[in-house]
């Protein structure tokens, strides 16, 4: 098999001059020394010794200091269930704004530090998601509101109730509205009406960000049912997604992660897995997934859904399709899906009604509808209406409203017309916002009522019908904050607490049995003894109308933007939260900011001078773009797989800088580009003009830092080849053969180890690792990783232990990705131990690559040394790790009191100067240990998991003891795997703890001599 | 050259001596740690039933050697008290006899050197008046000195003096030398005085370098050390009173020693849960460190007044607040360190690290706590290697011993010296 070449970005695939440079410095910036004198100083040798007394006696005086007098201050009277250093473990649910992931918080002394996927729940499965992993930071943010106030000014609730009630019976009979995103809870739902229901002509209006109001509504055209069916990605062996990235952000994704990675897993002895079609304008997570991928405009996203019904058999006629790639595309599709009938989804990311009717007559001939689609238990993922939320605008405006009350809900930033709503919001004689911070909407409330955090609050949720999940308070309320429905029973003259209206409730649900509440409490779900058998719903729905109408659209101009939703930012909810602004995006690895992305044909068009080295630039061109009579101004970012003449830009930023310190005034607004087109709302614009502005913005991107420089890192065959030769994938580990029977003893001069006991080993799926990134903030969430903000970035010192490398190849407008999750390798024969002069790094009998940050003096030896790139230095004191006041840098209020509290205390910060990596999350490994001994055991398989392991949505990482015969990672590296299993550089002999296993793509194979000639011009 | 170097080290042979004898003294203590050791061993394993000059649950061992017809059975009593008694001992069942028929238990750790350096320290212990180490903590590290001092004293002026009387022969035979070769008529240069000479100069630099290296570096290790340290508390509490003489277990206010990493400074209810009913304190006199008597039931009013607790009324009358204590034993944040993995895993007892806890009125700082103590210990211990099942999977090191190849299982020799045991 050919070596494929795989490249990050256009600069690695030429080669430039600039990309040879930064991959000959990895550290790419000249030492940070404050007097840029002293290099040039006609005396540096001097003042080198002046500079090191100072450090010594520094030193010296700062370690001489006093020792602190500590204190130790028990409780007064020790709750039961505490043990200091011992974590207690709370079933909690994640359900903001309709994305459903039941979770396990672990608290530390009575605080939240980190959520796990509920393994309970047979919906995720225990899957998380990067914003779940980060949303146990959002309760400690510094810029919620603390306490209720009126017009801006602290209140007590006493007389913020009495000032609402008056107001409410004020209102003379005008409605009362009740503003909120999608609501899971049925109960917070009973409450809601409880109050609504005192109220004539009040009405509840559900409104999201980002909206599925489209599909809700075609699904009632369709069956009758204004709701979103349950998806069975796992039953599915063809799945085609028209736009719909379920993988990343479309409904829930946790859920279809886990799904769609049931299909993805692959072995020797049974070579199947599903294939993925993917057509789509701009570059999604699920696309970057695709076996196969074709790109369109956004105004051709009808007529493809179209063309697809017409192939699969449909009696409609579909216009034609100019682009003869994706013609043969759909016709491909069509085949494979009527090939696999019954055991085939078309899913599509579109708000269109018509679109949406299309694609359930498509369900509905490939017969998805009870095998794939599952009607028997609907989901409750989104609610919001549109067109309601339109007409609550415009009967705002005609101030025939009484009061807004607004909960989870900002169309201050949100909404797509904000500015009429914001004139509307005036014209309400009362506004009150529930809202947990002082954001767009709630800054106009005169009312600010604020809601707790859902790790301090009660709720239940009901994903799906007869599933349900529950929420429970993990730590008491950190501000003077109080629960919505407390408000709501408050002003309804229900004296009950909320927590005792919820309890009572289910209580009476669960036959009057406080210990089934308890139980209920504990597992955290409560799901039908046996799951209902999937049904289908007879299809209905006016294809021919939805056809005409599509037909009828109106063609796109020049060129076409697309919005969409970054898999860490999502509709912006969440966007002050310094983890996930950080976390470099899947695709375009930019962190901390919105841009607009461009193909690199479009790039070309605007600038000749843009050329290859671009990417290497932090600094970079800003575009005016233009639509529907909005402008705004935002640096492109070259995306290869972009459809040439599409911009994409992320929703969610642009925040105002009451949203907090992380996210106000980071990037741009995109929501003002959404059009309302009388049903439903357009994430996109046909006709939109761009041009540069001649300015330039940095971009912090990390795509450009730690290279490889072209070694052959990833390995991938297509299933085909598989199926024929399943050892050809690792043809090439038959030349270690040459050093002998035994790679590991033959090809060195040093002794063998032999590892007794247990040995540590992780085993990488790179075919169901779809590069979500919930294991990079799992691993910062858990082992103390620190934010160092957008400048700090662009240079290169980001401190993520574990990042994952997005590779393409192939065509630079059609390139085929690969992720690689990348992390220490904990080499056996390490190149960082044998560098090191003070032996901070060095070898456990485990098989673990140690660092022992009070040892290590920084010299970075080791990171120049390692040949995967995974140790990161701490420029500069993140934390407040060092004994030297002010010399902290925190850009985004991660060292206030409140935020620390997030803090693992089991894992230590690292101070300025000092080398870190992945450990392996040996604090966990250390755990797991003295439970067994303490029971006196050994070691259980699975008892031991690793932060990013226990994140993954798809189990694409696998970890345990390789001594131990019965362990899963043992039955992979010598039974399941074999075939698959390679180690990255192995060649080297640096003899890694990490395994990974070949991608493996269900495509036709390529015409060998083709991609040959390919490389080839690349070389040139 | 070669020559210059030897005449040079010929002339200042006396000096090169000196240069040694410097260097040996601070090496000459190495004898006299014995008794330092036997001090900490006998804290460690012997201190919660043997005084050294009174009766407690064993007898004052002061001349324990002379009581004992034979060293050797001493061992043998220590090692394995059971076996002693079955031979039948005379000494030995009268012993038995004496102390309520109360077994002394076997301490088959100790190394027969280890006992030597108890013995020793009994000796030099046993041989000062009673009463003398009471005020033990706070000046425990003079004492120490003073202990060591006997031998290296003697040397260190013995070295001195013969350095003087070097110099003066030295300063003498170079001023015969001198008139020698003037009544030879040879013309020698006027001799450069001892304080001018480079030789001189040189070798007092290096010495000082020397000495004042090896205080500066043992003083750089020892910062932020706090061994002996012994802060005094809010309130007077007695873990002599409590452990000792009630015999309280360490557990009952300790819990989390079995389950935690903290072994957590028990709540004020746990302490309610005794002293709502003992209000007055009826023990021997409690003096602190510097001599102070204390009041135990005024101490035990403290408590009260803390907790919100009416001894009137038995009833609790106002809100509690805690008891800020200081804290005694504190390891630099980047140590993990788990009582419940030497406790439950380990079976340590208390006193190997905390000492003869039961002893002190208050508590004093027992170790170092320094990085060297915890390896060393981590060295020698063994671990519960047959006992505890998890081990089964070292099936190379069972072999081992099974084979008799090695005679026990070091926590050292699972790992337990690997850098990411206490530093993540």
């Amino acid at each position: 098999m050919e070596q494929k070449k795989y490249w990050k970005g256009l600069e690695e695939l030429h080669n430039t001059d600039a990309h040879q440079e930064i991959v000959k410095n990895e550290f790419s910036e000249e030492l940070p020394f404050e007097s840029e004198s002293l290099l040039n100083a006609t005396t540096p040798r001097r003042d080198f010794l002046k500079y090191l007394g100072f450090t010594t006696a520094a030193a010296a005086i700062a370690a001489s200091c006093e020792t602190p007098v500590r204190k130790a201050i028990p409780y007064v009277n020790k709750p039961e269930e505490i043990t200091p250093g011992v974590a207690n473990y709370y079933a909690s649910s994640y359900t903001i704004d309709g994305e459903f992931v039941p979770v396990v918080v672990k608290t530390r002394e009575g605080r939240p530090i980190k959520m796990e996927g509920n393994t309970l729940s047979t919906i995720t499965n225990g899957s998380t998601t990067a914003r779940v992993q980060g949303a146990v930071l959002s309760l400690y943010d510094t810029a919620r509101l603390r306490y209720p106030s009126i017009g801006g000014t602290e209140t007590t609730w006493a007389e913020l109730d009495k000032q609402v009630t008056a107001a409410l019976s004020g209102l003379g009979g005008a409605p009362v509205v009740l503003l909120s995103s999608t609501l899971l809870s049925p109960t917070t739902k009973k409450v809601i009406g409880e109050f609504l229901a005192k109220y004539p002509n009040s009405r509840h209006v559900v409104y999201d960000a980002v909206s599925y109001s489209g599909m809700l509504a075609a699904n009632e055209a369709s069956y009758g049912k204004r709701v979103i069916p349950s998806y069975r990605f796992d039953n599915a062996k063809v799945i085609v997604s028209l736009g719909a990235d379920f993988l990343g952000t479309w409904l829930n994704p946790a859920e279809f992660c886990d799904q769609f990675a049931k299909t993805r897993k692959i072995d020797a002895k049974k070579p199947e897995m599903s294939k993925h079609f993917v057509f789509e304008s701009t570059m999604s997570l699920t696309g970057a997934n695709a076996d196969e991928r074709y790109t369109h405009r956004p105004s051709q996203a009808g007529a493809v859904a179209l063309a697809l019904l017409a192939a699969v058999g449909g009696n409609v006629t579909a216009p034609a399709i100019a682009d003869k790639r994706v013609a043969d595309g759909i016709q491909k599709a069509a085949k494979e899906l009527k090939a696999n009938q019954g055991k085939s989804l078309v899913v599509s990311g579109s708000n269109d009604v018509n679109v949406q009717i299309i694609v359930n007559a498509i369900n509905n001939i490939i017969g998805a509808n009870g095998t794939t689609i599952d009607f028997a238990s609907p989901s409750n993922y989104r609610q919001g209406n549109d067109a309601e939320m339109a007409k609550l605008v415009a009967d705002m405006n005609a101030g025939s409203i009484g009061a807004v009350l607004v909960y989870g809900a900002n169309p201050a930033y949100d909404y797509y017309d904000a500015p009429k709503f914001v004139e509307g919001l005036k014209k309400v004689k009362l506004a009150v916002s529930f809202n947990e911070r002082n954001d767009e909407t709630t800054e106009l409330c005169k009312y600010q009522a604020p809601d707790h955090h859902f790790l301090e609050s009660w709720n239940d949720a009901e994903a799906k019908t007869g599933y349900y999940s529950f929420t429970q308070p993990t730590i008491l309320p950190l501000f003077k904050t109080r629960a919505v429905q407390d408000s709501l029973l408050t002003w309804s003259g229900n004296t009950t607490t909320w927590a005792d209206y919820l309890k009572n409730e289910w209580v009476a649900k669960l036959g009057g049995d406080q210990s089934a509440w308890d139980k209920v409490l504990q597992d955290g779900v409560i799901e039908p003894a046996t799951a209902p058998a999937l049904s289908g719903a007879s299809f209905a729905g006016d294809v021919a109308g939805a056809a005409a109408k599509i037909n009828s659209a109106k063609k796109g101009g020049t060129y076409e933007l697309v919005l969409y939703e970054k898999v860490a930012i999502g509709n912006g909810r969440l966007a002050n939260n310094p983890w996930l602004q950080e976390m470099p995006d899947p695709i375009t690895r930019a962190t901390w900011d919105n841009y607009a992305c461009i193909s690199n044909t479009l790039a070309q068009k605007f600038s000749t001078e843009l050329g290859d080295d671009y990417e290497i630039h932090v600094e970079r061109k800003v575009l005016k773009i233009k639509a529907n009579g909005k402008e705004v101004e935002l640096p492109l970012l070259i995306v290869p797989g972009i459809h040439p003449d599409v911009i994409a830009i992320a929703v969610g930023y642009g925040r105002s800088a009451n949203t907090g310190k992380a996210a106000g005034g980071i990037g741009k607004n995109a929501y003002p580009f959404v059009s309302f087109n009388g049903q439903t709302f357009d994430y996109f614009s046909t006709d939109a003009s761009v041009e540069a502005t001649g300015s330039k913005y940095p971009v912090a991107s990390t795509q450009t830092h730690n290279s490889y420089e072209g070694r052959p890192i990833v390995k991938e065959t297509t299933l085909a080849e598989f199926i024929r030769n399943p050892k050809e994938v690792n043809e090439d580990r038959n030349e270690l053969k040459k050093f002998g029977p035994d790679f590991r003893k033959d090809a060195t001069l040093y002794p063998n180890y032999e590892y007794q006991g247990i040995k540590w080993g992780m085993s990488i799926d790179l075919n169901s690792c779809f590069g979500c990134g919930a294991c990079t903030i799992a691993c910062q969430a858990e082992n103390n990783v620190s934010v160092v903000g957008k400048d700090e970035v662009a240079k290169g010192h980001e401190m993520h232990w574990l990042r994952i490398d997005r590779y393409f190849s192939g065509d630079t407008d059609n390139p085929e990705v690969v992720f690689q999750p990348m992390l220490c390798q904990h080499c056996d024969n390490a190149p960082c131990e044998n560098v090191c002069p003070v032996g901070a790094t060095n070898h456990s009998n485990e098989g673990i690559n140690q660092m022992a940050y009070n040892r290590c003096i920084g010299t970075r030896y080791c990171a120049n040394n390692c040949p995967y790139k995974v140790r990161r230095l701490n420029w500069r004191d993140w934390n407040g790790a060092d004994s030297f006041e002010n010399n902290l840098y925190d850009v985004a209020d991660m060292n206030d009191n409140l935020t620390r509290m997030v803090l693992n205390p089991d894992v230590v910060v690292r101070s300025r100067g000092v080398m870190e990596k992945c450990s392996f999350c040996v604090q966990r490994l250390q755990d797991a240990k003295l439970q067994a001994k303490k029971e006196g055991h050994p070691l259980k398989d699975g008892a031991a998991k690793t932060a990013c392991q226990q994140a993954c949505s798809a189990g694409a990482i696998v970890f345990g003891n390789v001594n131990d015969k019965n362990s899963e990672i043992f039955k992979i590296r010598n039974e399941q795997q074999t075939d698959r299993l390679y180690y990255v550089l192995e060649e080297t002999h640096t003899l890694p703890n990490i395994n990974y296993l070949a991608k493996i793509r269900n495509k036709d194979a390529a015409p060998k001599a083709e991609s040959a000639h390919h490389e080839e011009a690349h070389h040139a | 050259m070669y020559r210059r170097v030897s005449i040079l080290l010929r002339k200042h042979f006396v000096s090169v001596l000196i240069l040694c004898a410097s260097i040996v003294i601070p090496f000459s203590s190495v004898k006299a740690a014995d008794s330092a050791k036997g001090k900490a061993l006998f804290q460690t394993n012997c201190a919660s039933c043997h005084n050294v000059h009174k009766k407690l649950t064993g007898p004052a061992l002061a001349g324990v050697e002379e009581r004992w017809s034979d060293r050797k059975l001493l061992h043998q009593w220590i090692h394995n008290s059971a076996s002693v008694l079955a031979s039948g001992d005379k000494y030995a069942n009268q012993l038995f006899a004496e102390y309520n028929k109360q077994q002394m238990p076997s301490f088959a750790g100790l190394s027969d050197a280890d006992i030597d350096d108890i013995l020793e320290y009994i000796k030099v212990e046993g041989a000062k008046a009673p009463g003398g180490n009471k005020t033990a903590p706070t000046d425990g590290a003079p004492a120490a000195k003073e202990e060591g001092g006997d031998n290296s004293l003697l040397f260190g002026i013995i070295t001195l003096v013969l350095a003087v009387v070097a110099l003066i022969l030295m300063q003498i035979n170079s001023n015969l030398n001198k008139l020698a070769n003037d009544k030879e008529g040879q013309a020698t240069p006027e001799p450069v005085p001892f304080y001018r000479n480079k030789a001189y100069l040189a070798l007092i630099s290096l010495v000082l370098f020397m000495v004042g290296g090896y205080f500066l570096i043992n003083g750089a290790i020892n910062l932020g050390r706090q061994k002996d340290y012994m802060p005094e508390q809010p309130i007077f509490y007695s873990h002599k009173v409590h452990a000792g003489i009630n015999q309280i277990s360490c557990l009952y206010c300790h819990a989390g020693a079995e389950k935690s990493k903290h072994a957590m400074i028990p709540s004020e209810n746990i302490c309610m849960n005794c002293h709502k009913a003992i209000k007055e304190y009826s023990g021997p006199e409690l003096v602190t460190a510097e001599g102070k008597k204390v009041n135990g039931t005024a101490e035990i009013a403290k408590l009260y007044d803390y907790v919100g607790w009416d001894p009137e009324k038995g009833a609790y009358t106002k809100p509690g607040r805690p008891i800020e204590w200081t804290k005694i034993h504190n390891l630099p944040d980047h140590v993990y360190f788990n009582h419940s993995q030497h406790v439950v895993a380990g079976k340590q007892q208390c006193q190997t690290c905390h000492g003869a806890i039961t002893e002190m009125d208050e508590v004093h700082q027992f170790a170092d706590l320094s990085m060297g103590w915890c390896i060393n210990c981590h060295r020698t211990t063994q671990v519960q290697f047959a006992d505890n099942n998890y081990y089964s999977i070292f099936e190379k090191l069972h072999q081992q011993v099974k084979e008799g190849k090695i005679d026990s299982v070091t926590v050292e020799m699972v790992g337990g010296t690997d850098c990411q045991k206490c530093h993540y």
